[in-house]
């Protein structure tokens, strides 16, 4: 919304200056987004004369001017302006000041050996316009030594306030000079109201089918008016706000529209058939808008009609074809009332922006079309001649009187800061509340039909604090209730934070990736395939586009594609993880959130102390980073169970599945070619998903770790080659191993798995050390002996092992 | 010349030419062991007379002393010398690059919502989550967004097709548009006093230089008999301070509206863009911030909660907006592309956990 100071004075009474004016706007609540003084910018150009003009001695197109700027002295200057001549009165640009229109700074200079003291300058210099074939050539009586602003209409500041979509009241100008008053920034203006003699009956009537639609319309013929441009005041209080002349009759309704919020439309009476009709569209009905383009209505868009069809639509734009020109000699008023919520539906469904919308939208004064009407009357004859005839009255007035029971000691309980009543009930009335106080407690308070949005006394609360002052609400800082007993955060949450820095310390950067993806990829990336009724509940029906139109089933592809962008722009082997959202469904329960990484292309850099530093990724990678992900919560790496059964976008013969008994906690393993190619990325890669939220909850209670009880006998470890199948798990053989003696067995290291050269076809060796720790006493040999013989025995019932020679 | 003399300067001799350990050794036993020459002396004492036997007894002892001290003189400086070249063949080439291992960084959303519920949690807040699928009453209805709220529309609101069995707006599935959602569950689910921040996921459709169709949000909730507005500016104050690090932060707070709460307010913060660049604290400047406000009557209604007897405070602010702020992030937009320069650049190192004790 934007305004100009001198107009905000025309319904405010004030000394504030500008400054004063816009701290108050903000803190009100309109907030000021911009204000643009430009008699600031044109306060070092004044009016001066040029006394003299000679030849140039050493240029032909230029002169030597002797100015005056109207102290009397006078400065030399030189000018190339064809139209510079002794006697005119021009504007003058000293040294120093800044020209707009050539981003400059004046020095003083020696054109061609001859000093110049500033500038005359052109239009174009000054940005008033593209005129520039000779300096601005003012009336001759013009004063010399006065500020250019004033003469160009340039010292009006224009304030931009951002209106909060409540504020109805304030898309009006007077609706902002009344919160300034009851601020005490000065006294709001009477608004008189003229009485309009009728000089006939109005004989177009007017018939309101939809009465929800449009409860009230009023309508007036004038008749006898001569159209044609406006007078140069109204003309530049719109152009001031940036709207363009058009002709007085037009110009009238949008000097009614911003000054008064009181939108109305003019129509070339003689070009009306019969009568007004509003009435909501049908489908397939057109307007011809003033805004130069044609609408295809829908059903149900209030419209203004005549006999012969629609003529606009209304509180939005109207139609051409009715629209006032300058032959224009009869002009029928229509000043009415349009339901905000249907307002806005059609705008928006048409993508039409104008000044009549944006108020009917938010909801104009339902109280103010009598009065708007004799206003503009007043000032159509004024302007235009004519003589007016009755008002038709169709409907009526849209109810608005409500009572709110206001307790105002409601305004120290919720808004914190100690306001008399007394303060509370000036406040009210300045802002045009009726208020029926009587000492009595609630107060019955009716907000003035210009208000809409207020509803309760909470609202009654905020009028009183803002024009109060928000400043002088007390801050009082928050204490905890108690001390910190318990974490802020819910486990789950812990679990997240955790593994993510355990993650970022594995030399994984954290991404965060959009929590929709392309549908045609998501469907190779779902762990259970779904049915297409999911795939549709989970696919926006306004995607911004289809790279991302459904909500992902994995994080996996968002982060390879972006390892792959990465890659394309000569940064490959990304590293990347994200704990983020997963949707298997829309219900809260299939939204969850997986820890989820993958390793791009290679890992390491080359080291000229390893040939292993630089390699490229595989499985066991993407089970270490799930391994450590799963650590970081508490869960240690040898209470999981492995199973080859991950879904369907990993490699099936290099992934798993990572299992708590029933509970699947995770995947990992290197990405399904195929998968990959469906992303358009070039492999390798592997990944893991972990899903932090199935990890059993810890049992313990209290803070006290276990008693350690650390073996007073030093460990022994034994090493063991074993000769299996290729297809042979180490797990298995682990497991085994271990299950030979839970007491003793420590833990066991695979410390080389082998086939190929010396091995049968088919067969490879699984090399592992057995690590016992003795608690009760030292082991003799030959218990030692007995062990390790145990183990061998029990690896080769379990797994048809030998013992490698 | 005596023979213990002669045995001395002899001795003396051989020890002075050794120039290795070995050697040395060979000496030490040929003089001092079971058979060396002064034990054989040493054994000669047993068949002298008294008188004789002394005189001898301390020439002897006094040659194994002096011999004994140049063998050991002899071994530290032998041995000193046999570790110096020892160590001068163990040359390494100490410039050669090693591996310190990779580590990656935090990003910069999360190491913002670590530091905020740091703050908050000081204040007795404790942390909400809720789903990113919502329904219309918890992202609208509920919060008292009139049916015909233009935020409703299809322009900000990212719709999943409606649900099955039900009708108009109950049917409606959205992606949340603010995490306010889950200040309804809460309210719906809990018995005031509540004290809550909620981080998260939101969404709007909306996709330019300033918007992205995903952002962050972190929302806040406290609900009991007696927090009133005073309470809302310092909690915000204060979080605004520790957040910033600015003591002297200039803030302000303006009325706005919001449908959710009465009053309402949006808060700003002082800042200097005097020199080009943007420096949070005092200045002639403002930022505006956070939305906040008084929970409107209708939306404690709409949750279950009497307001007649309760009410509180809300506030909303967006992640991504404050992280720039904080972190001079120049672009939204690079927040999510997973670049692995930016990540590196602005993430933050995984063992920097934000804590109030260090300072955020």
């Amino acid at each position: 919304m934007k305004f100009t100071l001198s107009w905000l004075k025309e319904h405010l009474d004030t000394q504030a200056d500008l400054d004063t004016v816009s701290k108050t706007l903000t803190s009100v609540g309109l907030e000021v987004e911009g204000i643009e003084d430009r008699a600031k910018t044109y306060a070092p150009f004044k009016t001066a004369k040029v006394v003299s003009a000679e030849r140039h001695p050493d240029a032909d197109k230029l002169q030597v001017l002797m100015v005056d700027p109207g102290d009397g002295k006078h400065l030399q200057v030189v000018c190339g302006a064809p139209n510079a001549r002794a006697g005119m009165v021009g504007v003058f640009a000293p040294e120093g000041s800044y020209i707009p229109g050539l981003d400059v700074t004046l020095k003083k200079s020696k054109i061609r050996g001859v000093e110049s003291n500033g500038m005359m300058v052109s239009e174009r210099e000054m940005m008033l316009s593209d005129e520039h074939k000779g300096i601005i050539d003012l009336p001759a009586d013009t004063p010399i030594g006065v500020p250019m602003a004033p003469l160009f209409g340039l010292d009006d500041p224009v304030i931009e306030i951002n209106l909060t979509p409540n504020r109805a009241d304030c898309a009006g100008i007077r609706g902002i000079a009344r919160d300034l008053a009851a601020k005490g920034l000065g006294t709001l203006k009477p608004l008189t109201i003229p009485s309009i003699k009728d000089d006939f009956k109005t004989p177009i009537g007017v018939d309101i089918k939809d009465t929800k639609a449009c409860p009230q319309f009023l309508g007036r013929l004038i008749k006898g008016v001569k159209n044609g441009p406006s007078p140069e005041w109204l003309q530049t209080r719109l152009k001031s706000i940036g709207l363009r002349p058009i002709s007085v009759l037009v110009d009238i309704t949008n000097y009614f529209t911003i000054g008064l919020n009181r939108p109305l439309h003019v129509f070339d009476a003689d070009k009306i058939k019969g009568n007004i009709h509003v009435r909501l569209s049908t489908k397939g009905e057109t307007l011809s808008a003033l805004n130069d383009k044609t609408y295809e209505l829908a059903d149900g868009m209030t419209v203004v009609c005549d006999d012969s069809g629609v003529l606009g639509l209304g509180g939005i734009v109207g139609g051409t074809f009715t629209g006032v020109s300058e032959t224009t000699t009869n002009v029928y008023l229509e000043c009415a009332f349009f339901d905000s919520v249907r307002t806005a539906m059609t705008g928006r469904a048409l993508q039409i922006n104008s000044d009549a919308r944006y108020r009917f939208e938010r909801g104009i004064d339902p109280a103010f079309l009598e009065d708007g009407v004799a206003l503009a009357t007043k000032m159509i004859i004024d302007l235009c001649g004519g003589s007016a005839g009755s008002v038709v009255n169709a409907g009526a007035q849209s109810a608005w009187k409500r009572e709110i029971a206001f307790n105002p000691d409601q305004t120290e309980k919720l808004a914190g800061i100690h306001l008399s009543h007394q303060e509370q009930h000036h406040i009210l009335l300045a802002l045009g509340f009726t208020v029926d106080a009587h000492n009595m407690i609630p107060w019955k308070v009716t907000p003035p039909s210009w208000r809409p949005d207020i509803e309760g006394s909470a609202d009654l609360v905020e009028e009183v604090t803002r024009i109060h002052g928000f400043d002088s609400i007390l801050a009082v800082s928050m204490k905890r209730d108690s001390a910190m007993t318990q974490s802020a955060m819910s486990l789950d949450l812990e679990r997240r934070v955790d593994t993510r820095r355990a993650l970022a310390a594995r030399g994984l950067n954290e991404a965060i990736t959009w929590s929709f993806m392309k549908s045609d990829q998501a469907v190779s990336f779902e762990a259970v395939p779904m049915n297409d009724n999911k795939r549709a509940s989970l696919t926006l029906t306004n995607a911004i586009s289809s790279e991302m139109d459904r909500m992902r089933p994995s994080v996996l592809p968002n982060l390879l594609q972006a390892a792959q962008r990465n890659a394309d722009r000569g940064f490959p082997n990304a590293a990347l993880f994200e704990i983020g959202p997963v949707f298997n469904g829309t219900d809260p329960s299939e939204q969850f959130f997986a820890a989820s990484g993958i390793r791009h292309g290679a890992m390491g850099e080359r080291d000229w102390s390893s040939k292993d530093a630089h390699r490229a990724v595989s499985a066991y990678d993407a089970k270490a980073d799930a391994l450590a992900a799963l650590e970081a919560c508490g869960m240690a790496a040898t209470k999981v169970q492995i199973t080859t059964d991950a879904p369907s976008y990993y490699h099936p013969g290099r992934s798993a599945t990572i299992r708590q008994g029933k509970e699947i906690l995770g995947w990992f393993g290197e990405i399904h070619p195929s998968a990959l190619e469906v992303l358009d990325v070039k492999g390798p890669a592997c990944g893991f998903e972990v899903f932090l939220s199935k990890i059993p909850a810890p049992k313990k209670t209290g803070t006290a770790k276990t008693l350690l009880k650390p073996s007073a006998f030093q460990p022994i470890s034994r090493d063991f080659a074993f000769i299996v199948n290729e297809d042979v798990a180490a797990d298995s053989i682990i497991r085994t191993a271990a299950g030979v003696s839970r007491e003793l067995v420590e833990r066991i290291e695979v410390f080389d798995v082998y086939a190929g050269k010396g091995m049968e076809p088919g067969k490879k060796s699984v090399a592992i050390t057995v690590i016992l720790q003795p608690r009760e006493k030292t082991l003799t040999d030959a218990e030692i002996e007995g062990i390790g013989s145990s183990i061998v025995k029990a690896v080769a019932e379990k797994t048809g092992a030998t013992l490698r020679s | 010349m005596s023979a213990v003399a002669h045995l001395q300067s002899e001795l003396e001799t051989k020890i002075s030419a050794a120039n290795d350990l070995d050697t040395l050794e060979k000496i030490r036993v040929e003089a001092l062991g079971k058979k060396g020459a002064i034990t054989a002396l040493m054994s000669n004492l047993g068949g002298m007379q008294p008188e004789e036997r002394k005189s001898f007894g301390a020439e002897v002892n006094k040659l194994k002393d002096n011999v004994s001290r140049l063998l050991e003189e002899k071994f530290t400086t032998l041995k000193a010398g046999a570790i110096s070249a020892r160590l001068e063949k163990e040359k390494l080439d100490m410039t050669l690059p090693v591996s310190t291992g990779a580590k990656g960084k935090i990003h910069p959303i999360s190491q913002t919502i670590d530091e905020m519920i740091a703050i908050f949690a000081d204040m007795g807040f404790t942390v909400a989550e809720g789903p990113d699928v919502e329904d219309d009453f918890h992202n609208f209805t509920a919060l008292n967004f009139p049916p015909e709220h233009p935020a409703r529309a299809m322009h900000d609101t990212f719709y999943l097709p409606d649900a099955e069995g039900k009708t108009g707006l109950d049917a409606k599935r959205l992606l949340r548009t603010h995490t306010s959602t889950v200040q309804v569950r809460t309210m719906q689910n809990q018995k005031p006093p509540i004290r809550i921040i909620i981080p998260g996921r939101t969404y709007r459709s909306d996709y330019d230089m300033t918007h992205t169709p995903m952002f962050h949000q972190l929302e806040g909730l406290v609900i009991d008999k007696n927090t009133h507005m005073g309470h809302l500016k310092g909690c915000l104050i204060d979080f605004c301070k520790a957040f910033f690090g600015v003591d002297e932060l200039p803030t302000r707070f303006r009325p706005s509206f919001f449908p959710f709460t009465e009053p309402s307010a949006e808060m700003d913060i002082g800042c200097d863009r005097s020199g080009g660049g943007l420096k949070i604290g005092a200045g002639s400047g403002w930022l505006e911030i956070l939305g906040c406000g008084m929970v409107h009557p209708n939306v404690l209604k709409n949750c279950g909660i009497d307001p007649n007897e309760y009410q509180g405070f809300a506030f909303g602010m967006g992640i991504e907006r404050v992280a720039m702020l904080k972190y001079g992030i120049p672009d939204l937009r690079t927040f999510f592309e997973g670049d692995t320069r930016w990540l590196e650049h602005y993430g933050f190192d995984p063992l920097d956990r934000p804590n109030l004790a260090t300072g955020l």
